[in-house]
């Protein structure tokens, strides 16, 4: 027996309903958006409480000190530069690879890399104190003899993740301009004006879809590339100083694919939102969520793979460091944070190995929201314990962050989503032309199957006619 | 002898494919598919084979930013490492190749990718005032063929995109 496969889409949807379904969604949310928009104001309201201790009465606050000159701020950054990753892993790798199930999605996961990289932007900043020196960071000449160092992996981040945030911005803009032109040609009062000018003048040519479809091209090509580079940079960080926990060979593969996991878990967050409070259950369909769930589940394995490897690594490389910071980690103050980490990240996921859970929205928001608190976790796991137990055994202790720390991370949390509620609002968060090349598409492939079919009925025919008749 | 700009909107892709595979064969003379543009609320399937080859330039233009970005790249930086003569650099490189490699590397990228988006700029013919006869049908679900031709000709250009169960067309003189 066979099961007939489950379509990704409604292939027989007609074009201008794409049109007005998403054009309803910037106007007409659910009000649970609402709602959503307020939790977020609100969250930024205690991050910008938190922050204004922290700018009046100094760092102490933060309880940032040596050893800790590092704490949460650095785990933040980090895992807000892994959740930028899935934006570019969805859209240019599975564009190169013409995984057309991609084209309903890939919008509102691009526009989180932008969202998400802005957010990281904020915590070396924050995490400066001096907030007012932040442009000292960059490369400019300096009459007071200040320059940056080259030699260092922070210097290499500036230029990393600039060139990120503009590949990326200008990746998530190019992809909207045909969306962008509908907006104007349907549009009225200030979306109208607005569409107008960031439209271009879009007229649909032959000229400029040809040139359209080469730069897309080319921008994907070179921002895979590009996103590896930013998040192994980002390991640098770490594995370029000789800690304990830090200088590890194998992070660079272990930042990337934290990233992609954490980015992965994050679309699965925000598909059942965008589906529930923009009614596109026509769009984010059933199949594709399974199918973010299976890219998830299997960067998930990467992931504990790659764990795994470096705890290897560590058991029978025999630095006492480094094993003692291991089984420190495993069975000391930071235990619970650790096999919470190993639960959430490398055995929650398994809930995606079964059909029925991967259909079932409300457990894959929970578990979503889960999986990136595990990735959240990892980050601080690296941060914190190789601060807390360095070579030099008098510094030892432990770091758990103070209130205006845990402030400002949650309030980060709230400044991605109103940046990203903001974004769905005022752009097309389903872009509209690629679902109508994915309908038009499968419709050719359906009837060219069909006339296969056909063809092929034909010949069993034939030979069945000819059997009986044989007998 | 005045000229004529035409719009003719389809419903699908495959009758305006045969009103252009048409013009190919020279049923009208005088009109070749060099005057026709094509518009379409997607990027046009199987586009080369009915309009043939166009070119497209921005892969040079990619080409020479990432040529730029690696050397310009390090020039900035040597150049900028040079300055720190002055400082003492205990025992290390002045200009040290390893972490000028990992920085020319998103260079190449930075350049490469602005290159590519400002040669879509200019190259895709953006920024131009609209045509009267533009429709806001071909952002919905509509196929256009526009082309510019003599006045002779658009009686049976017209005859020969009914032909083709066009659904509308739009005209105007434009000199």
């Amino acid at each position: 027996m066979t099961m007939a496969t489950e379509k990704d889409i409604n292939e027989q949807i007609a074009w201008a309903k794409i049109n007005t379904d998403v054009l309803r969604s910037m106007e007409n949310p659910r009000p649970a958006y609402w709602v959503t928009v307020a939790v977020c104001v609100a969250m930024i309201s205690v991050a910008v409480f938190a922050e204004y201790i922290q700018y009046t009465e100094g760092m102490g606050y933060a309880n940032l000190n040596n050893p800790h000159m590092w704490d949460l701020y650095i785990a933040s950054f980090v895992f807000w530069i892994g959740m930028s990753h899935s934006g570019t892993l969805l859209s240019a790798i599975l564009h190169l690879m013409h995984s057309d199930w991609r084209k309903p999605i890939y919008r509102f996961a691009e526009a989180m890399t932008t969202f998400s990289l802005l957010t990281a932007g904020l915590f070396p900043i924050i995490h400066l104190g001096r907030v007012w020196n932040m442009y000292w960071v960059l490369p400019y000449v300096s009459d007071r003899g200040h320059w940056p160092n080259f030699r260092s992996p922070l210097a290499w981040d500036a230029f990393a993740i600039s060139t990120y945030l503009s590949a990326s911005m200008l990746f998530l803009f190019i992809g909207m301009i045909p969306d962008l032109a509908i907006c104007r040609d349907h549009g009225k009062g200030w979306r109208k004006k607005l569409y107008t000018v960031l439209a271009l003048g879009w007229e649909g040519n032959d000229r400029q879809w040809r040139h359209f479809r080469k730069t897309y091209l080319l921008m994907a090509c070179f921002l895979i590339p590009l996103a590896v580079s930013v998040h192994s940079i980002v390991s640098a960080d770490f594995a370029m100083a000789i800690m304990p926990g830090w200088h590890v060979t194998s992070f660079p593969p272990y930042f990337v694919a934290g990233a992609l996991y954490s980015g992965c878990a994050a679309i699965i967050t925000l598909f059942v939102l965008l589906r529930y409070f923009f009614r596109f259950e026509d769009y984010m369909t059933l199949p594709i969520m399974e199918k973010t769930a299976k890219l998830t589940f299997a960067i998930a394995m990467v992931w504990t793979y790659l764990n795994l490897v470096e705890f290897a690594s560590i058991w029978y490389g025999h630095n006492v460091y480094d094993k003692e910071l291991l089984i420190a980690k495993a069975t000391g103050a930071y235990a619970p944070i650790f096999w919470s980490m190993i639960f959430l990240g490398s055995v929650l996921p398994f809930t995606l190995a079964f059909r029925s859970l991967r259909r079932h929205m409300p457990t894959m928001f929970v578990v979503s929201i889960l999986l990136n608190v595990g990735m959240f976790f990892e980050r601080w796991m690296i941060v914190a314990p190789t601060l807390s137990l360095s070579q030099e055994p008098h510094q030892w202790d432990v770091m758990w962050g103070s209130v205006v720390e845990w402030g400002i991370v949650f309030g980060s949390f709230g400044w991605f989503g109103l940046l990203f509620l903001i974004f769905v609002k005022v752009f097309p968060s389903v872009s509209m032309y690629e679902v109508k090349e994915m309908v038009f598409h499968r419709q050719r492939s359906a009837g060219e199957e069909d006339l296969i079919r056909m063809t092929d009925h034909t010949q069993p025919a034939t030979e069945t006619a000819g059997g009986e008749e044989s007998k | 002898m005045s000229k004529h700009r035409l719009l003719a909107l389809f419903s699908d892709f495959e009758e305006a494919h045969a009103a252009i595979a048409d013009i190919r064969r020279n049923v009208v003379p005088g009109v070749t598919v060099d005057d026709v543009t094509m518009k379409s609320p997607i990027e046009h399937p199987d586009v080369e084979e009915v309009l043939g080859e166009r070119p497209v330039h921005i892969q040079k233009f990619t080409l020479f930013g990432a040529i730029f970005g690696v050397t310009f790249g390090f020039l900035f930086l040597a150049g900028a490492q040079a300055t720190f003569l002055v400082q003492p650099q205990g025992g290390k490189a002045v200009i040290p190749l390893p972490s000028n490699f990992v920085l020319m590397y998103e260079m190449l990228i930075f350049f490469a990718v602005w290159l590519t988006f400002f040669s879509f700029l200019f190259l895709s013919g953006l920024f131009k005032k609209r045509s009267a006869l533009y429709s806001e049908k071909v952002s919905l679900d509509q196929v256009a063929i526009m082309l510019e031709l003599n006045e002779a000709h658009t009686d049976p250009i017209k005859d020969l995109f009914q032909k083709h169960k066009v659904l509308e067309i739009r005209e105007e003189v434009i000199k």
